[in-house]
């Protein structure tokens, strides 16, 4: 546990070296020897994050590395050698014992887990002991080194600065960072998963039954990886369905609320918009669920489908199609409301009526800010979750009969990852290469969308 | 359009004769293209109509299907405490191990034989694991009921709720209209909705472990996005060089904000769990993948907050002596306060409906009790629901409505709080 207490130590260092800076600064400022470069809480500040900084970023980055080596000495121990090779046991062991150290809980599900949780203790101590002690060693080192530099002619401020700007340009990357992990941890699962199934199969197999058995002998215990259905239920819902509902809808909202609504009504609409796009999409799948596909159900049957499914394709679309409606509004808002003034000038004081103008001269000009929100919400909504697991099916099916079930890729990675999990099995693995494909197919498209919705701002400013 | 030529004279000849406003015909083209004008304008009045009414419907059939769930329905029943089996020493009422007493007295067994007594033998299965939790409190605020007969208001089992609110089995249809010609059946307030947690009998579940589940994950998702969103936000907008190193980040927050929000759970499960071992369904682990989901949200927001403080502002602060890092911090920042923290509830509200990256990294188990801290395993609300929506109960339909209103009430005061402050304290410059 003392791998927690160390950041806690280390910042009552930095605390420490704060007040002493601080003071000190405050001392020579008084004692009218001249005048201080920087006020005395920049000093202090300098103190204080050169005792904190180094240090914490040391823990920071010792922290992954330390269960790594905590692991490896449990398993070279004589109760770790004893164990099974069998990744999928180990590891829950592995976990349990972990738990039981921590003092989680008393007794393991394992037998082995109790045996070894003395060990796990053991090493966790030994390796935090260490490492707390070092970065407690390094902040005051740091301190006491900032410290001395506390003087007239110091210009601590700028050295807070640059402190602060480090800050700052770390906090930024962050954002690659997060990429990088998205992208690395996706691609690394989805290399073991095609050592297991050929990516052909996987990209062009027309089967998806991805139930591997658990004995050799028994019937269908292959699984069959091949995500052609997947990705048709996605675009069928997503792309066609959720589309031809959206679009038309978004659009025509979006003229009538900058061309022709009265002030006052737009704003009731606007926000009532935003509500509409800020309700959870679990709710929406709810709705999906238990309002809408009985009712697209029944008139399915209605009209003669025998195949009407309750978990119809139709049904997931259409509460999909409503749930981007605010989204494909407010892209088109802004794409019309960038349109010159001057250019919407002239087409009336040519004669053409409201109507003609939007449809023949505002739109045009849109049209690229238009397309490129379209393609967002087509990303936004084949990477939808929750309203395809609750109202669309699981049945892998190729079929463009929108009142039969399909299934979607989002909803095969809830279902693969949220079963009975078993680790290195391909069905586990499945999840990440859909992962993998949906993240690309969405970057893809957002890349397109970004790229065309700024060339499009550039020419008109 | 002929009409639209510029031609020097004004003769007739060279103006064809449909141009002439003074033709007929050019009067019915008027009539057409206004009228295809009336038609335009009602086409957009007609889609926003149906967003609105979708709205309005969607609302209406959760406040209709939900509201049963904050009442119960109760029955009147007399127990003869002293001669029931329940044995407990009232001195033991008093105090905090109250809980534990009342908890492991039998009282289920006494309610079956006081239905029976009540009700008939029909009545057997009257009372649930609801009305037990609902009698232990009543002895814990009046021990001396053990002492003597009395006559209590129980919540009945959920089969007879469902029979009482809808429409049952035939058997609790016909017991429920029983009591109630005897007139001792009564709707009243479920308090226990917002105070319990999960439990595997719809009388009995609550949202209050699942609530307590979403706070500590959206403190979480606040304490780590909201100064590295900010941050980031004020290093893009006043700092950063025009570079490739720049270009790369805008980029990635750009795409970050419209990657599905399920990559982030896969990230959450392969990076937060399978690698640093951080507790499973823990709040923290919630907490710090919706953080890296709500970052660039926050981001966006914060840049077009930043931007619009103008420049003068910096001007002035740079030509009385300031550094550019004060100018920025004492000057900018301030300013942009109101914008950035619009921006932040609203992706904090996001964060708060948010599911599927959290079903990934295990926050789906059954918790029947609250979290104490961020490393024990919990549960969202949106999550709940998702659960909720797929038990076979009939009695959990109502009991998963009434759970949206609860998450569709704190998404509206969030929302409304970032309009608030939008009103209140945005400068128009």
């Amino acid at each position: 546990m003392s791998l927690f207490l160390a950041p806690v130590a280390v910042l009552a260092v930095a605390l420490g070296g704060f007040w002493l800076a601080f003071t000190r600064a405050g001392r020579i400022r008084a004692g009218g020897a001249g005048r201080l470069n920087s006020l005395p809480i920049y000093h202090g500040a300098y103190a204080a994050l050169w005792a904190a900084i180094p240090a914490l970023l040391l823990l920071a980055m010792w922290a992954p590395v330390q269960t790594a080596l905590v692991e490896r000495t449990v398993m070279n121990s004589p109760e770790g050698q004893t164990l099974p090779d069998f990744d999928m046991q180990r590891d829950s062991i592995l976990a349990e014992a972990r738990e039981i150290a921590r003092g989680k809980r008393e007794v393991g599900f394992n037998t082995e887990s109790t045996a070894l949780a003395p060990r796990f203790r053991e090493a966790e101590n030994r390796y935090s002991t260490a490492a707390g002690a070092v970065a407690i060693l390094i902040a005051l080192g740091a301190g006491f080194l900032a410290l001395r530099r506390t003087g007239l002619t110091f210009r601590a401020r700028t050295g807070v600065e640059r402190w602060l700007m480090g800050l700052l340009l770390a906090a930024s990357l962050i954002a690659i960072l997060t990429t990088l992990g998205i992208v690395l941890s996706l691609l690394f699962e989805t290399l073991r998963f095609f050592k297991l199934v050929s990516p052909t199969e996987f990209l062009f197999g027309t089967t998806w039954s991805p139930q591997t058995a658990i004995r050799a002998d028994q019937v269908g215990s292959s699984g069959a990886f091949g995500s052609i259905p997947l990705f048709w239920g996605t675009i069928f819902i997503g792309a066609i369905i959720a589309m031809v509902v959206a679009i038309p809808l978004g659009l025509m909202s979006a003229i009538f609320l900058t061309q022709y609504s009265p002030a006052r009504l737009r704003a009731w609409l606007k926000p009532i918009l935003e509500i509409l796009a800020g309700v959870p999409t679990v709710v929406y799948g709810y709705f999906a669920a238990l309002t809408v596909a009985p009712v697209i159900r029944d008139l399915g049957l209605a009209i003669g489908i025998s195949s009407a499914s309750s978990e119809s394709a139709l049904a997931a679309g259409l509460v999909m199609g409503i749930m981007i409606i605010p989204f494909v509004s407010s892209m088109a808002d802004d794409s019309i409301a960038a349109v010159p003034q001057a250019m919407r000038d002239g087409s009336l004081a040519l004669g053409a009526t409201k109507a003609e103008t939007i449809k023949k001269v505002l739109l045009p000009a849109a049209l690229p800010g238009v397309v490129g929100g379209v393609l967002l919400a087509v990303s936004r909504a084949i990477g939808e979750t929750m309203i395809v697991v609750m109202a669309a099916g699981l049945a892998a099916n190729l079929t463009i009969n929108p009142f039969e079930s399909v299934t979607t890729v989002t909803t095969q990675i809830v279902q693969l990852l949220t079963g009975d999990q078993e680790f290195e099995s391909a069905k586990t693995l499945a999840a990440f290469a859909l992962g993998l494909a949906l993240f690309v197919i969405t970057l893809i498209l957002n890349l397109i969308a970004l790229s065309v919705v700024r060339r499009y701002r550039e020419a008109y400013e | 359009m002929s009409g639209a030529r510029p031609n020097g004279g004004d003769t007739p000849s060279t103006a064809s004769a449909a141009s002439r406003w003074t033709d007929g015909s050019m009067d019915a083209r008027l009539r057409r293209r206004y009228a295809a004008e009336r038609r335009f304008r009602l086409m957009g009045l007609f889609a926003i109509g149906l967003s609105v009414a979708f709205l309005v419907f969607l609302l209406a059939t959760m406040a209709w299907r939900g509201i049963g769930g904050f009442s119960q329905t109760e029955a009147r029943v007399a127990i003869d405490f002293p001669r029931s089996d329940i044995i407990i020493d009232p001195a033991s009422l008093v105090g905090p191990g109250a809980d534990q007493v009342v908890a492991s007295a039998d009282l289920e067994t006494a309610l079956v034989q006081a239905a029976v007594a009540n009700y008939g033998p029909e009545a057997e299965e009257l009372f649930g694991g609801g009305a037990a939790r609902a009698l232990g409190k009543a002895l814990i605020e009046d021990p001396s009921l053990l002492s003597r007969r009395a006559e209590l208001w129980l919540p009945v089992a959920s089969a007879y709720d469902i029979a009482r609110k809808d429409t049952g089995t035939p058997e609790a249809e016909r017991m429920v209209a029983a009591i109630d010609a005897r007139g001792d059946l009564k709707r009243s307030l479920n308090t226990g909705f917002l105070t319990y947690s999960d439990a595997t009998d719809p009388g009995e579940v609550g949202v209050w472990g699942a609530l307590k589940g979403s706070f500590l994950t959206i403190i979480v998702t606040m304490a780590l996005a909201f100064p590295v969103g900010v941050l980031a936000a004020l290093y893009l907008e006043e700092f950063a060089p025009r570079n490739r190193w720049t270009d790369l980040i805008e980029v990635s927050i750009n795409n970050l904000a419209a990657v599905p929000s399920i990559i982030f759970g896969l990230l959450g499960l392969a990076v937060f769990l399978n690698f640093m071992h951080l507790p499973r369904s823990g709040a923290i682990v919630g907490g710090l993948t919706l953080a890296l989901m709500t970052m660039p949200v926050i981001v966006i927001a914060g840049r077009n907050a930043v931007k619009s403080v103008p420049p003068s502002i910096r001007d002035a602060a740079l030509g009385v002596g300031a550094s550019k890092m004060q100018v920025v911090f004492h000057h900018v920042l301030p300013l942009a306060l109101p914008g950035v923290l619009t921006g932040t509830i609203i992706g904090m509200a996001r964060a708060l409906g948010e599911t599927a990256p959290l079903l990934m990294i295990g926050m789906r188990a059954f918790i029947a009790t609250p979290p104490q801290g961020i490393a024990d395993p919990a549960t969202v609300l949106p999550v709940q629901i998702f659960l909720w929506s797929d038990e076979v109960n009939r009695g959990f339909v109502e009991k998963t409505s009434a759970a949206i209103i609860v998450l569709l009430v704190f998404m509206l005061l969030m929302n409304g709080l970032a309009i608030y402050l939008r009103n209140r304290f945005e400068q128009r410059w």
